[in-house]
């Protein structure tokens, strides 16, 4: 008892030896898993061609399922949970996460304020056409 | 019964001693966590070329746009072919942790054949572009395109690579600590592709032909 770790390696089903985790759940663990992303990969594609909904609002769909099914990839495949031999595991994907909306979200934020700040050629013109 | 199962259960998660108290981690454990954090370094890489593509995807100098140039009927086959990889390598993990030299080969090789299925369309796509004059050199849309659709595909050559080499090293060496280590390293970086995928089809394919 005195060996076993309170850490578990990311990807890892579970890291106590003393709990017998049978192929079969893992593999009902990674089935459902596969279930789920195909259920969201296929609402995807409808949701991209369908034209029962509101244009405005696919793009926002599309990324809901993107995370979901980001969600579904790190709990069935990554094996990524709450518990607490995972905290490390969780915390350094969380700062990448953090990382990764900052680099996405900043950069086309200061893009989009760029181009909004310029001036447009045409206008450019006239400005000059009026001195 | 049931009782008995409850208080049993109890003693062994009260019996565990915390993290400070365990003493230093398994080797497993620490080349886990130093491949997963890899693996975040390069997913914020990507997030630097998704955001990239994201402000270039209107710049096509006149040149053909994204939705005359995808076609959802391959990206659909390719996303089938990496998401059932996925699962096959999953597979894999659960046969090596239950030592079945036979359902290890099999897994890894339909997870190769898979990949492979994958790269071969995604060639395939780059190869009719490029021979339309929807070249990298095209645009700034097709620059940020091949750049980052290239770098996944260039991630998922790399890992069927290390995924021929690990099948022989399991053949060679078998089922050792090092090999299990590595091959846990591998189902890491294959599943983190896959999330990058999801992202690929949604942001580039998919919101690509909205517009």
């Amino acid at each position: 008892m005195t060996d076993t770790h309170y850490d578990r390696a990311p990807g890892d089903a579970s890291a106590l030896p003393d709990v017998e985790q049978g192929t079969s759940s893992g593999l009902l663990v990674y089935t459902i898993g596969l279930v789920l992303a195909v259920v969201l990969t296929a609402m995807s594609f409808w949701v991209a061609n369908t034209s029962l909904l509101w244009v405005g609002g696919v793009s926002l769909g599309l990324t809901v399922l993107a995370i979901a099914q980001m969600g579904i990839h790190l709990v069935f495949f990554l094996h990524v949970t709450t518990g607490p031999d995972n905290t490390n595991n969780v915390m350094a994907l969380a700062f990448g996460v953090l990382i990764v909306a900052l680099v996405v979200v900043g950069s086309l934020l200061i893009m989009a304020d760029l181009n909004d700040n310029m001036m447009p050629a045409a206008e450019l013109m006239n400005l000059q056409m009026q001195h | 019964m049931n009782i008995a199962v409850a208080v049993d259960d109890e003693i062994r998660h009260g019996a565990r001693p915390s993290a400070s108290e365990a003493g230093p981690a398994t080797k497993r454990v620490v080349v886990g966590y130093g491949f997963w954090v890899f693996l975040l370094s390069d997913i914020i890489m990507f997030a630097a070329l998704f955001a990239a593509y994201a402000v270039l995807a209107h710049a096509t100098a006149g040149g053909p746009s994204g939705m005359q140039l995808f076609s959802q009927r391959s990206v659909a086959i390719e996303t089938g072919c990496l998401l059932a990889s996925s699962y096959t390598c999953g597979l894999m993990s659960l046969a090596i942790g239950s030592r079945r030299y036979a359902v290890t080969y099999f897994t890894g090789l339909i997870t190769f054949v898979l990949g492979a299925c994958f790269l071969a369309l995604e060639v395939r796509e780059f190869a009719d572009m490029i021979a339309i004059g929807a070249g990298p050199q095209r645009s700034a849309f097709l620059s940020a395109f091949f750049t980052l659709v290239g770098c996944h595909g260039l991630h998922v050559t790399a890992g069927l690579v290390w995924l021929a080499v690990m099948m022989a090293q399991v053949a060679i060496k078998g089922l050792s600590e090092t090999v299990e280590r590595r091959l846990l390293c591998f189902s890491l970086f294959w599943h983190a592709l896959d999330i990058v995928w999801v992202w690929l089809f949604t942001v580039v394919y998919l919101m690509g032909v909205l517009s």
